[in-house]
């Protein structure tokens, strides 16, 4: 995509040779080290935010660093230095394999670089490059759609987020791998009031695109029985509207929307949720409790259960790292290894877990391209990339016919799992109740809680309808942030716990 | 090769040449140290050298911001001239700007930040305090199978501000943790809970073997948890919990929250927001404690503030920008980060103790809940609606029953606050962030059976 390598771009600015990274490599595998890497990063990233009308604020931010690891069995030594430097680079190799035994030097051998497998984003300007103005006007543009959605729209906020990392790793098998990461995402906040009551619609996206994406027309996508956004010009009979014009419309009105909320119930009941972002519900239940490093030091309440039930034979679970453009997709994870599509559970029987190097060595497993870390002042570990259902049979208002009382939940804030003991919740931010099986008024924001083990053997229904998410998930872990995506088709739970007030 | 104020002040005085107006200059540089053990074995080391430097320029009302963690001068120079670029093509703001120098922080208060003697110990003393921690949970009781590790971490910061209304100050501090994450199991089921000390000071930590011995009570009295039936009760939050529920206010009390009348709080001030006797302080001053600074994050004096005292709010949370959108002067809780504005930050943001144990609150309580772990992200401080996971031990007849998960607890924070019916003297004050012990009169209880129980 670059007309200029990271490998050379690393070296020619810090006046580095592959020679003398293999002089560092040399002193971290002084001792008994299974592997060791050197993880080269640099990133520049760019933030604008509207507010009231106009843009308030414009930042630029570069970020640079090196990270030095070594790894010995289940031992792991990790430095890292924001100056490169040769000097830094030695000090950084002494720390990392203070965690080695004394022993024999195993050879370094010479670094050839791999060819990456995957040209997953292949984005000829990167947003990051687009200039500042154009942005200002989108930003603009925006607002001036959430304004007009309906009066009681009080206060927009839209922020836009682009960067441009480049990554460089080297490792003690002689393999140098780099790659260069656009992303980019378009975030909008509303605030509706009506008396004194006052409430609050986020929407956004974006992915490893152009600047572009942005202005592409796309299909209305409201959820099955949900009141369409008011004013969406239609395209051949069909609503269609640009992806900007999308975003800010969903975001006025989900709060105007909530402005007629009536508190939710609370107790167990059946839950469908809409296709898309509730995904999340994947990613808290059973994504986080796959991760093998979880597994292997067996604190997951999925340890050791490969190859057993977990979910209704209607479900399907994939985690997908390798689709054209996305926020959770990479050429290759962060320990230069290719990401690829692994099936978690297949028809309901657990068939994987994901991996990083380390714990893919440790369980004698194939790599799957999952070792992920936030930024060079991080040690990477196994983490999701795109997790997703795949689509099944059934037409999603049948699903919500089915329901004699429950809800119908179509938007997610955020989800949080407890690996251990398998418990997890997420919270809905647009519901609805079901009554004999038709929607019914929109309830306030409650969270649902369930058991990640179980919840997935009381799917009755998945639908024929998977969407993923528009591109704004991230993901935490130990401290650590990374993009990522999810998607459902629309699904029925015949039972899951809804914390709400009434 | 250390930053120092000179060099600020040079790059600020070369931004002046070039055209701006005025700005400032945050910068943060930091080395940081973290060893794990995980069943006795070291599992992971890691050292860190870290440092940022952020660049706020206005050219009269207009301004941007950038900021890097490359020093080189012949990067300095290109971020001085991209931060003159985007500042000339932002909009005006009428609102933007530094404080005026009449409000700077006249001198720089030694606080006692910095420890001077955690560099001095070795990584194996360091190890083997986590090790040593991580052993008195595992030997807590047979019940204790696995572990999640235990940690030692400390780290030194500096921070720089420079800016051109005249103000040059800097601060070292330190911070030094231990915690264990233990892992128990009964039954073919699993719980994980964890405890921690954090101090400024290595040698103030809490002794390892209290650290692994309150981790392990705390991982197995969770086990055999269950779900309840849906129901009202009172709810009492432990002091980590009720830590939390002070949190979701510091949003709610934030200018810049407060301006977007996005907070429940807009128009409250000096209106009653929670129950009778409750206080509430954020005191930047506290010698030694780990919110503690001699300055805001944009140079203005740290002092002590009440914000909530005897259930009336006393004052929101404001830096210079939000003060301005509401027409207040600001609190001096700026708060900086790497390459961001100045936002609103809390300091040692702390709920006064009240007079009853935590023995008695519970020992108050017919039927009900105390909860100990919340998950999720189900608060919104918009509308004050509350609704989260949580976990915790069932009270019945003023004693502990059973412990309970796989519930919610859900209410409104406005009615919560206000319904506090008992405050604990149990203050954690050694946290940035503390409240004791809190019993709320009432609230929705949603668990895995409908109806009554």
């Amino acid at each position: 995509m670059q007309a200029i390598k990271p490998e050379s771009f690393f070296l020619e600015k810090y006046n580095l040779s592959t020679g003398m990274l293999e002089s560092v490599m040399g002193r971290v595998l002084g001792k008994k080290i299974n592997y060791a890497d050197l993880y080269f990063e640099h990133s520049t990233s760019e933030s604008l935010q509207l507010e009231e009308g106009s843009v308030k604020k414009v930042s630029r931010d570069i970020s640079q660093g090196v990270g030095v690891r070594a790894v010995a069995e289940e031992k792991t030594g990790y430095a890292y230095s924001d100056d490169i430097s040769i000097e830094n680079l030695f000090l950084a190799a002494n720390t990392a394999q203070y965690i080695a035994k004394e022993g024999g030097s195993p050879p370094v051998p010479v670094s050839t670089t791999l060819p990456l497998t995957h040209n997953l984003y292949p984005v000829s300007v990167p947003p990051i490059d687009i200039a500042v103005e154009e942005k200002m006007r989108l930003l603009e543009s925006v607002d001036r759609v959430a304004q007009a959605y309906d009066p009681r729209i009080k206060k927009v906020t839209v922020s836009f987020a682009s960067e441009l990392k480049r990554v460089f790793i080297i490792n003690s098998q002689g393999v140098m791998t780099q790659d260069v990461l656009p992303l980019m995402r378009l975030s909008v906040t509303c605030v509706a009031e009506e008396g004194n009551r006052r409430e609050i619609g986020s929407f956004g996206g974006g992915g490893r695109h152009a600047f572009d994406y942005f202005f592409e027309t796309v299909p209305n996508v409201t959820a099955v029985g949900v009141p369409t956004a008011v004013g969406v010009p239609t395209a051949g009979g069909v609503p269609s509207e640009k992806r900007f014009e999308q975003y800010a419309r969903e975001a006025a009105r989900q709060a105007v929307l909530s402005l007629s909320a009536i508190d939710s119930p609370a107790g167990p009941m059946e839950v469908v949720l809409g296709p898309g972002w509730p995904g999340i519900l994947l990613h808290e239940a059973v994504g986080h409790g796959l991760e093998a490093d979880f597994n292997r030091k067996g604190l997951s309440a999925f340890s050791g259960r490969l190859g057993q039930r977990v979910a209704s034979e209607l479900c399907t679970v994939i985690d997908d790292g390798t689709i054209l453009g996305r926020r959770g997709s990479l050429n290759c994870d962060d320990e230069g290894v290719p990401t690829s599509r692994t099936v978690l559970i297949e028809k309901g029987i657990l068939k994987g877990y994901l991996f990083d190097r380390q714990n893919a060595h440790l369980m004698k497993m194939p790599l799957t391209g999952n070792g992920r870390r936030e930024s060079y002042a991080h040690a990477p570990m196994p983490r999701m990339t795109n997790t997703f259902m795949l689509a099944g049979d059934s037409v999603p208002e049948d699903i919500i016919r089915s329901v004699k009382r429950g809800l119908y939940a179509v938007s997610f804030g955020g989800g949080q799992v407890d690996i251990t003991s398998g418990k997890f919740v997420f919270s809905a931010n647009e519901a609805y109740l079901i009554e004999d099986g038709k929607i019914g008024p929109v309830v306030k924001g409650a969270t649902l809680i369930g058991n990640g083990p179980d919840i997935l053997t009381k799917v009755t229904h998945v639908g024929n309808d998977m969407a993923l998410d528009s591109g704004v998930g991230t993901c935490g872990k130990d401290g650590q942030s990374v993009p990522v995506g999810v998607g459902l088709p629309t699904i029925k739970i015949s039972e899951i716990t809804v914390g709400g007030t009434a | 090769m250390s930053f120092s104020l000179d060099e600020a002040q040079d790059i600020l005085k070369r931004a002046q040449g070039l055209g701006a107006t005025s700005g400032d200059i945050f910068v943060r540089e930091g080395e940081a140290f973290e060893g794990t053990v995980r069943l006795g074995e070291i599992e992971k080391v890691s050292t860190a050298m870290g440092k940022n430097l952020t660049l706020r320029l206005f050219f009269g009302q207009r301004h941007a911001l950038t900021s890097t963690s490359d020093f080189t001068p012949k990067s300095l120079d290109a971020l001085l001239t991209d931060t003159c670029r985007l500042a000339q093509i932002s909009p005006e703001d009428p609102y933007a700007g530094l404080p005026e120098s009449n409000q700077l922080a006249k001198e720089i208060p030694m606080l006692d930040l910095f420890d001077a003697e955690v560099a001095s110990r070795s990584i194996d003393e360091k190890i083997a305090l986590a090790r040593q921690a991580e052993s008195a949970a595992l030997s807590a009781d047979p019940r204790i199978t696995n572990s999640d590790g235990a940690s030692l971490s400390h780290g030194t910061d500096t921070v720089f501000y420079a800016a051109t209304n005249g103000f040059s100050g800097s601060y070292t501090g330190s911070s030094s943790s231990l915690s264990v994450t233990p892992i128990a199991s009964e039954n073919g089921s699993m719980q994980r809970d964890y405890w921690y000390s954090s101090q400024r000071k290595y040698k103030q930590l809490q002794s390892a073997e209290e650290v692994g011995k309150i981790a392990a009570l705390r991982t197995l009295r969770r086990l055999g948890a269950r779900s309840i039936s849906t129901r009202e009760a009172p709810v009492v939050f432990d002091p980590e919990m009720a830590a939390s529920l002070l949190s979701c206010l510091t949003s709610a009390l934030s200018g810049y929250a407060l301006y977007k009348k996005a907070s429940f709080l807009v128009d409250c001030i000096g209106t009653k927001i929670a129950a009778d006797g409750i206080t509430i302080v954020d005191d930047p001053t506290l010698p030694g404690a780990l919110g503690t600074k001699p300055f805001d994050g944009e140079g203005l004096p740290s002092y002590k503030k009440i914000v909530v005292e005897n259930g009336v709010l006393k004052s929101y949370l404001l830096d210079t920008y939000s003060g301005k959108k509401l027409g207040l002067p600001s609190t001096g809780n700026a708060s900086r980060g790497a390459g961001r504005s100045p936002t609103v930050g809390t300091t040692n943001f702390h709920m006064m103790p009240g007079t009853e144990s935590p023995e008695a609150i519970i020992q108050s309580v017919q039927s009900g809940l105390y909860v100990t772990e919340l998950i999720g992200f189900g608060v919104n401080t918009v509308t004050g609606d509350y609704s989260q996971g949580a976990a915790g031990l069932w009270i019945e007849n003023g004693a502990f029953a059973f412990p309970v998960e796989e519930i919610t607890i859900a209410g409104n924070l406005k009615e919560m606050f206000l319904q506090i019916e008992q405050v604990g003297n149990d203050l954690a004050s050694w946290k940035r962030t503390a409240a004791p012990t809190l019993k709320i009169a009432r609230m929705m209880i949603a668990g895995r059976e409908s109806g009554a129980c």
